[in-house]
């Protein structure tokens, strides 16, 4: 009973500041969902007004809201999986033994992971730019007519895609590299002795070794490319024709750019619903393929 | 430590042990009580004045704080910059955390939501006293944005409106010796001018900017809002034309359809001549000094904004000087007001700055009355017309804005565009009805 009890006061400072920096402000936010709270209410409570779930009755009811969740599926479905083949083609450069300068290859690759975002895309907003970018220019060697790329709602995402991977999958390649380090050469040794190809040797031996790490790698990404809002932020505000929306994106400026803190809230527990729901299935997958 | 966790041998956990966490509780709950007052302390200094003022206004005003301070040695004007695409938020969230300033600069459009927060200090009483401000002498619509229900919130401090600025040598060249003075003018000088083969456009509207519709719907008789502002008005027959000018003018090729990001550098494409007209605000003429070079001086001006019929109204935008309701530093702050509005300081600040004043008799003085480009904003400053005063008018126009832009690109046409428009606005102006309808009264009308 008394290590118990001793337990419990070790343990205390931890469930203290889990309890007032995370826990009291998700149910305050809970409640907060269910209230119309903003600028008025803010002036006098008694404005303030209990609405039940008409908040997120508006919020389905939304188209934008509908886009901004398209878009946020769209931005994971393509960013997700190219981001970590990115990453992994990368670690796979760096671990291999013909590579010279190994440690300066790892820090360049590693750059952008650690740069600013909002540097980073006042520089691909001049690269991109429709009629002055080097990316149009170069295209233009090839004979390829310039694209619009931040101004046609059907190229601002994807640009927002390539920007995203290409600031993020330095940091998936030092773990991935990680993951390949600790692969025992003997396993390759072995397939080498059977008389197996790189590429089965790849499939064989790496893949199924690695996945593990992959699936790791996995969840860490989409748990954080659901959380798109920098990028667009700071490149398209939200634009054009709201095609770079996404749910943080309308989250916030419902919440701080308009102060209607009720429905930011429900928007913020839509979300969050919805990530559960994803990583869960993710790490149901792994603990299957565990078995 | 580890005895304590493993189990002990002791019937009770050591005394000291416990002593410690209690000792160790007092003294993080005394280390955070310090770090409060130290930082309460800071804010009741009885003679600073703490002072918020936004991006380039802010940095212009350190060049006249000195001669105000020589003039009252009793009083220290701390100034605080705020990014003015981030001072919204922050004054929100400052009344929303109780630390506001004594007074900042507050844009008109934001005046109703502060005065709905009943965040500021009435201001009538002090100006009845004042031997410097006349409210004759300011513009009067102006000065009409700073009043709600009767009861004077503000002071101008700066105007700030949109008309055109044109390429004269382009006009000629094409004919035309005058700028427009009504929109089938101005329509055929865009038509003359435009040549999207080219590249070359009659002018430069960003579609994802709302002063220039908001602008061109001012112009109408229709008011934007309806019953009290308890709904949107943007199915009137005005809002429309002045929503069919604006489409149409992308549709026939005579803007491009692009937003100010992708726009770069419109300074210099308007001195290359890529557009003709530029429809923008006061600060822009010391911007086009700063960027084109002197000798295409003679090359471009300003006129008034041509109306749907004869020379129209225009935004009456800028920003007004206010003192929160919490201050305790009022009488220092009113007094950096009185020093601020004195016609001599308002020419200085114009000269930094090329921010319009507000006083007629400012505009007398120096340079305001000789430069030939500010003659048009002294113009258009008599024919102002403000936005309807309700807190959540920036949210309507920007949501105007985007129906507007997807109307640019073809997505809606004009009728189907002021519909949903005014389904959005309805729907923003929901707890304004009901504020309304339920005597809690929010002070901002109409």
């Amino acid at each position: 009973m008394n290590s118990q009890r001793a337990a419990w006061w070790f343990l205390a400072p931890a469930v203290i500041v889990l309890c007032v920096f995370f826990l009291v402000p998700v149910i305050a936010a809970c409640g907060l969902s269910l209230t119309d709270l903003d600028l008025y209410a803010l002036a006098d409570i008694h404005n303030l007004r209990f609405v039940a779930f008409d908040n997120y009755w508006a919020l389905l009811h939304r188209p934008l809201f509908w886009a901004a969740l398209w878009h946020t599926v769209y931005f994971v479905a393509a960013g997700v999986p190219l981001s970590m083949a990115v990453s992994l083609c990368a670690a796979l450069l760096l671990h291999s033994p013909l590579v010279r300068c190994k440690p300066f290859f790892r820090t360049a690759l590693f750059a952008p992971v650690v740069t600013t975002v909002v540097a980073m895309a006042v520089v691909w907003r001049y690269l991109f730019n429709t009629k002055y970018g080097l990316v149009n220019d170069a295209l233009g060697v090839l004979g390829i007519h310039p694209i619009d790329w931040l101004g046609d709602p059907h190229w601002a995402m994807p640009t927002i895609i390539l920007f995203a991977v290409w600031k993020n999958f330095g940091y998936n390649m030092v773990i991935l590299l990680a993951g390949l380090q600790a692969i025992p050469a003997e396993l390759y040794e072995a397939a080498r002795i059977d008389g197996a190809s790189a590429w089965r040797q790849f499939q064989h031996v790496t893949l199924p070794m690695l996945t593990p790490t992959l699936l790791m790698v996995g969840i860490l990404t989409v748990s954080g490319y659901f959380q798109l809002f920098a990028e667009p932020y700071v490149i398209t505000e939200g634009g054009p024709l709201e095609s770079t929306v996404s749910v943080l994106y309308l989250m916030y400026d419902e919440g701080f750019k308009w102060w209607n803190i009720g429905s930011a809230s429900a928007i913020a527990f839509l979300l969050f619903v919805i990530m559960f729901i994803v990583t869960t299935c993710m790490l149901r997958i792994t603990r299957e393929t565990d078995a | 430590m580890i005895i304590v966790a493993s189990p002990a041998p002791h019937p009770d956990p050591l005394p000291g042990g416990e002593k410690g966490y209690w000792t160790a509780c007092v003294f993080i709950v005394a280390v955070l009580l310090c770090t409060c007052l130290t930082a309460c302390a800071q804010r009741t200094d009885s003679h600073t004045l703490t002072f918020w003022t936004f991006g380039r206004e802010g940095e212009a005003i350190t060049q006249l704080m000195p001669q105000f301070e020589r003039e009252h040695p009793g009083i220290h004007v701390v100034l605080q910059q705020l990014p003015l695409s981030a001072a919204h938020q922050k004054l929100l969230t400052a009344f929303a955390g109780d630390s506001l300033p004594d007074m900042t600069q507050l844009p008109n459009t934001w005046l109703p939501e502060f005065v709905a927060l009943d965040a500021l200090a009435p201001l009538q009483a002090r100006v009845a006293h004042s031997p410097v401000i006349q409210p004759g002498d300011y513009f009067a619509t102006i000065w009409s944005v700073n009043v709600f229900d009767g009861k004077l919130y503000g002071v101008p401090w700066y105007v700030d409106t949109r008309l055109l600025f044109y390429r004269s040598d382009l006009l000629k060249a094409a004919g035309f010796n005058a700028p427009p003075r009504d929109w089938a003018q101005w329509r055929r000088m865009l038509a003359a001018l435009s040549h999207p083969e080219r590249g070359v456009y009659g002018i430069l509207l960003p579609t994802n900017e709302y002063d220039q519709l908001t602008s061109l719907a001012l112009e109408e008789p229709d008011p934007l809002l309806r019953d009290g502002g308890r709904y949107g008005n943007f199915e009137s027959a005005g809002f429309k034309r002045a929503l069919s000018f604006y489409v149409d003018t992308f549709q026939l090729h005579e803007a491009p359809p692009i937003t100010n990001i992708e726009a770069g550098n419109p300074w210099e494409e308007f001195g290359r001549g890529t557009y003709a007209f530029y429809f923008s605000g006061p600060w822009n003429i010391g911007e086009f000094r700063k960027r084109l070079p002197p000798s295409e001086e003679a090359d471009w001006n300003t006129a008034p904004l041509p109306g749907p019929d004869g020379p129209g109204a225009s935004e009456a935008g800028g920003s007004s000087l206010v003192i929160f309701r919490t201050s305790t530093q009022k009488d220092a702050s009113w007094m950096l007001i009185e020093y601020l509005s004195r016609p001599a300081v308002q020419q200085r600040f114009y000269d930094l700055l090329g921010d319009m004043p507000p006083r007629r008799s400012a505009w007398n003085l120096g340079k305001l009355r000789s430069d030939p480009k500010a003659q048009a904003f002294r113009e258009q400053l008599e024919r102002l017309k403000p936005t309807p005063s309700v807190p959540e008018w920036e949210q309507i126009v920007n949501e105007m804005q985007l129906v507007a832009a997807q109307a640019v690109a073809g997505h809606l046409t004009i009728d189907q565009a002021a519909a949903e428009i005014d389904h959005r606005a309805d729907r923003i102006l929901e707890k304004r009805r009901w504020m309304l309808d339920h005597t809690h009264s929010p002070s901002a009308a109409l």
